[in-house]
């Protein structure tokens, strides 16, 4: 009987998959050729069986699906290759051979899709989260300042002894500028809320008022009309103002014809002149809406002022700008105006440590944020890493699935180089997939970034993903790819073919395990690095929580009015109108206590100046300090909920016409008088005025933030000292709505063009204080749940396999009589021993980059004993959960079915 | 290398060749390539088939399945329009190489 020809061509073609219809086709015309030769073979007289093993023999079935593979690809262009190793071998037509690989490359994906998911997810987690972080990077800390120039431009501040951004005066300032070599241009600012009425409701905005060069400085352009000019600036010049894109929109409705129109601001006429481009940002990091010259004989950087401005050295209130002159160092002008600030402190005696610093306008805007934004990269690049890690993870122990396959491929032909490619193709794809849906992640990530995150993080505004973080995904994917495309590829360039296939490749394996062991080593190292950070950060964050900020916030209402237009214009008026509001709001039901000062606690000091003690020399440097001045009301402690520690509160008599008092906070009283009792001694601060007594110690106020040490802090009796910008809080149980309608009731019968604005609760206030800390708690510690998520599932994994590949050797313990519990035992050991070394290296290595994260830590060290300990216990607890899902279900081995597995 | 490319142009103008005058089916190809070379152009009968279904995708050769009376019914391929045009630019080509092997031994007798 003739052998079955289409069988036997049928089972070497199997191997290629064609097409069904496609098989059938070429089995029987193989079937037929086969059936000829054999006919054949019989003629020349062979038996039925030396014909037919003559006809299987000669016939080369290799070379038939090599050469098939080839001939029956879809691609038309192929045809015309007669042999692609050829072709390879000339240099040419590379791409059909990559194209082909990347077709297998992506057919290997689809088949398993489960394990294409989620390597896919793990890298869009990894890859997306370093996309967003690298945006806001980019965005902050990468792209110059929108400005001309912008490397040119410099901030200046005065430096005190404790705080080395300190204000400018304006005579200081004009010193500066007109002393200085290394600037082409000086400019002064300062905020400034302005009251606007004559349209509808009375209304408070955001400006400055700046120096007559400030546009020009930066560099930039109006919209619209014309930006500020010298002219400007002149004594008896008009005023004038630019404004926002937005306030045009808003207050104009982009009347095109806006320009030249006039704005009632603070009482008094201002004349439009420019409109700045929608986005323009000053370099006062909020949304300003105005900017306004200096004017009158004297350019009143505080309005109506009745002193001549230019004149004040005591009071500092000033931000100054400058551009370096080209070919001037940042160093340089450093030098310069050391010597102008060593000058003046001859000329006018300061506190010791007092000068000048410039510093890069770019790492003004910036500076404070980028320990934290590199902080972020960098725990994001780690948890990158610990998902590489279960990639490559998951690649080994997919390569030990594949190593027959890559032998036959070997057997088949293909040279070390072609399998190591194709390797490293499928591993590329997949981190590009991973990074496709990563920035997809990414750019969801950086819009929830942006809405938590956009007042706290300086240019936050102007982000969105540009070239730069599509090249850096890009590259972020391919290195991805190279990482955990490597490790399986070296293994199958060595692969050993023969031993490959003889014994089911169980010594490959070993090796493979090894890797994936050291591999969950790094990753426990790597995740237990970033949850130390988390940890640090967490306990630090409590510990803020936990300052006593020196009021109780709770039920206190907060809000701003500013008595700025020219009918406050003298102080006896501010302090009628400050007295009225304090006798009516008093009166609304439901309020406690009403405090008005001039600053809100937490939210920053506005003033600071010079404390003389009397019977002191006054020229002696170590014995001047400088001090936080705050005016207030008799009430403001009790409605803050500050406790007096000494002496007495203001009262009611505390009058202008009565002796000026002060009462001061317990750094400053430790400060001065250490060991002496301060009630009843006598200072002032402006030498123009009488010496004050101080009546009475206050507690320490949190006036600049919860994070810093208290500071020296002096306050006085508004009606010994008026000033024209009000914050007022009230202490109230009542609902909030009900007690601000109330106040805003009263503030309009004393006087309509009031506005009452920045109503917040003090919680808030408090709350807002911290956001930025919270917010990058926040991140860091979603960064390490994922972290911590992909160290577990890359320990499970692990074990996983591990437990697989032992079944027949733990059948055999079992069958020797160890018990369920000995064998779950040895795999959570065998586990815990990979968890216990990551946690070592992982110590280690936070020990290390302790200085890191130290600069975002409060009241914590970087080294601290329980955060190590508590993180370590955390992972080990687990790690092994992550162990006892494998480990039970290697208890549940049955020795026969394990003995008889292989 | 060249040595290889040159055997498989061969075997291919072979095939056109063979098919020019008449269809023929795979294993007469064979047999006649075989003989009709005396065993000098050695050539996988293993290679012959996927060569086949090459030169078919390219337009050069069509494949039909034939049923003749009393026979099963086998695959001619024959030669098409593309293919005699290949066909006549590889003798062209060939005829050329040896034009200029022949004047070569000619310039240079020894």
């Amino acid at each position: 009987m003739n052998p079955n020809w289409k069988k036997i061509a049928r089972e070497h073609l199997a191997v290629l998959r064609l097409p069904p219809e496609r098989e059938i086709e070429i089995v029987e015309e193989l079937a037929l050729h086969l059936e000829a030769a054999y006919d054949e073979a019989l003629t020349d007289g062979l038996s039925e069986s030396e014909a037919e093993a003559r006809t299987v023999q000669t016939y080369d079935w290799r070379l038939l699906e090599c050469e098939l593979s080839r001939a029956e690809q879809p691609l038309a262009a192929r045809a015309l290759q007669p042999s692609l190793e050829l072709i390879e071998r000339k240099g040419g037509l590379r791409m059909e051979s990559f194209i082909n690989d990347l077709r297998f490359g992506v057919r290997m994906l689809v088949k398993n899709p489960s394990f294409t998911w989620i390597a896919v997810l793990t890298l869009a987690l990894g890859i997306g989260a370093n996309t967003a972080i690298f945006s806001v990077v980019n965005t902050v800390l990468l792209r110059p300042l929108p400005y001309k120039d912008a490397e040119q431009l410099l901030a200046v501040w005065e430096v005190q002894t404790k705080s080395n951004q300190s204000l400018f005066s304006p005579a200081e300032f004009l010193d500066y500028q007109t002393q200085n070599q290394s600037f082409t241009e000086m400019a002064a600012y300062r905020f400034m809320p302005f009251t606007l009425t004559g349209q509808g409701e009375p209304k408070q905005i955001d400006g400055m008022i700046v120096s007559a060069n400030f546009f020009s400085l930066l560099g930039v352009r109006a919209e619209r009309g014309r930006i500020l000019q010298t002219d400007d600036g002149r004594a008896g010049a008009t005023r004038v103002a630019v404004i926002s894109h937005d306030f045009w929109q808003q207050q104009f409705g982009s009347d095109p014809n806006a320009i030249g129109k006039t704005l009632t601001l603070n009482g008094e006429p201002v004349t439009l002149t420019g409109v700045m481009p929608r986005g323009f940002q000053d370099t006062s990091q909020s949304e300003r809406q105005i900017w306004l010259n200096p004017h009158n004989v004297v350019p009143d950087w505080s309005p109506n002022s009745p002193v001549d401005v230019l004149s004040i050295r005591d009071t500092a209130f000033l931000r100054v700008i400058a551009r370096l002159k080209p070919n001037v160092t940042l160093q340089q002008a450093q030098t310069d105006v050391d010597a102008i600030a060593a000058r003046l402190q001859q000329q006018y005696p300061r506190p010791a440590g007092h000068g000048a610093r410039v510093v890069s306008l770019h790492e003004q805007t910036v500076g404070n944020v980028r320990p934290t934004l590199l902080i972020l990269l960098g725990a994001v690049s780690l948890v990158l890493l610990i998902a590489c890690a279960n990639v490559t993870s998951l690649m080994l122990s997919r390569a030990t699935e594949r190593y027959k396959e890559m032998a036959i491929r070997s057997a088949l032909g293909a040279s070390r180089w072609r399998i190591v490619r194709q390797l490293l193709l499928e591993s590329l794809l997949l981190a590009l997939l991973g990074g496709v849906v990563g920035l997809l992640f990414g750019y969801w990530s950086l819009q929830v970034i942006v809405a938590w995150g956009v007042s706290e993080i300086p240019r936050l505004s102007e982000i969105g993903l540009d070239y730069r973080v599509f090249i850096f995904t890009l590259v972020v994917s391919v290195l991805t790819g190279l990482i955990f495309g490597l490790a399986p590829t070296l293994g199958a360039a060595k692969t050993d073919l023969t031993s490959a296939l003889k014994e089911g490749s169980r010594s490959a394996t070993a090796g493979r395990n090894r890797l994936r062991q050291t591999l969950v080593i790094a990753e426990v190292a790597l995740a237990l690095v970033v949850l130390i950070g988390a940890g640090l950060l967490l306990s630090s964050f409590s510990r803020l929580l936990a300052v006593k900020p020196g009021f109780n916030p709770q039920h206190l209402l907060t809000m701003r009015i500013g008595l700025n237009s020219q009918q406050y214009s003298k102080s006896a008026d501010k302090k009628r109108f400050v007295s009225e509001l304090n006798a009516r709001l008093e009166t609304i039901p439901g309020v406690e206590s009403v405090g008005i000062g001039d600053d809100l606690p937490i939210a920053g000091t506005d003033s600071s100046t010079t404390l003389k003690v009397q019977d002191q020399p006054a020229t002696s440097a170590d014995a001047l300090v400088s001090v936080g001045l705050h005016v207030i009301n008799p009430h403001y402690f009790d409605a803050l909920g500050t406790r007096l520690l000494k002496g007495r509160f203001f009262t009611e008599r505390d009058r202008a016409d009565a002796p000026s008092v002060f009462i001061i906070n317990e750094t400053l009283a430790r400060r001065v008088w250490p060991n002496e009792d301060p009630l009843g001694k006598r200072i002032r601060y402006n030498n123009a005025d009488p010496w004050g007594e101080i009546v009475g110690v206050v507690e320490d106020v949190k006036f600049d933030g919860l994070h810093l040490a208290s500071t020296p802090h002096l306050f006085e009796p508004y009606q010994q000292n008026a000033w024209s910008f009000l914050v007022v809080t009230i202490r109230s149980s009542l609902d909030q709505n009900t007690i601000l309608a109330a106040v805003q009731r009263e503030v309009k019968t004393l006087d309509p063009n009031l506005p009452v604005s920045n109503v917040r609760m003090m919680e808030e206030v408090v709350a807002q204080s911290l956001a930025t800390r919270r917010f990058v708690l926040l991140l860091f510690g979603l960064f390490a749940g994922l972290a911590l998520l992909l160290a577990t599932v890359g320990i499970y994994g692990v074990l996983t396999a591990s437990v697989s590949q032992r079944t027949r050797e733990l059948g055999i313990r079992m069958a020797l009589g160890a018990t369920a519990r000995d064998v779950g035992r040895l795999i959570v050991g065998q586990g815990l021993k990979l968890v216990l070394s990551g946690i070592a290296i992982g110590v280690v290595s936070a020990l290390a980059l302790q200085r890191v994260i130290g600069k975002l830590l409060f009241g914590i060290s970087p080294t601290d004993p329980l955060t190590f300990t508590v993180i370590a216990f955390l992972l080990i607890g687990v790690a092994l959960l992550a162990c006892w899902i494998p480990a039970r279900r290697a208890t549940k081995v049955d020795p026969l079915t394990a003995l008889r597995s292989e | 290398m060249l040595d290889k490319e040159v055997k498989r142009g061969s075997t291919e103008m072979l095939i056109l060749a063979l098919v020019e005058d008449r269809a023929r089916h795979g294993y007469e190809i064979a047999k006649l390539i075989e003989q009709r070379s005396d065993g000098v152009l050695q050539f996988h009968v293993a290679s012959l088939y996927p060569l086949l279904y090459r030169m078919e995708k390219r337009g050069l050769i069509k494949g039909t399945w034939i049923e003749k009376t009393g026979q099963r019914r086998r695959r001619f391929y024959k030669l098409m329009p593309a293919g005699k045009k290949v066909l006549n630019e590889q003798r062209q080509t060939w005829s050329d190489f040896f034009t200029a092997l022949d004047r070569v031994a000619k310039i240079n007798p020894a």
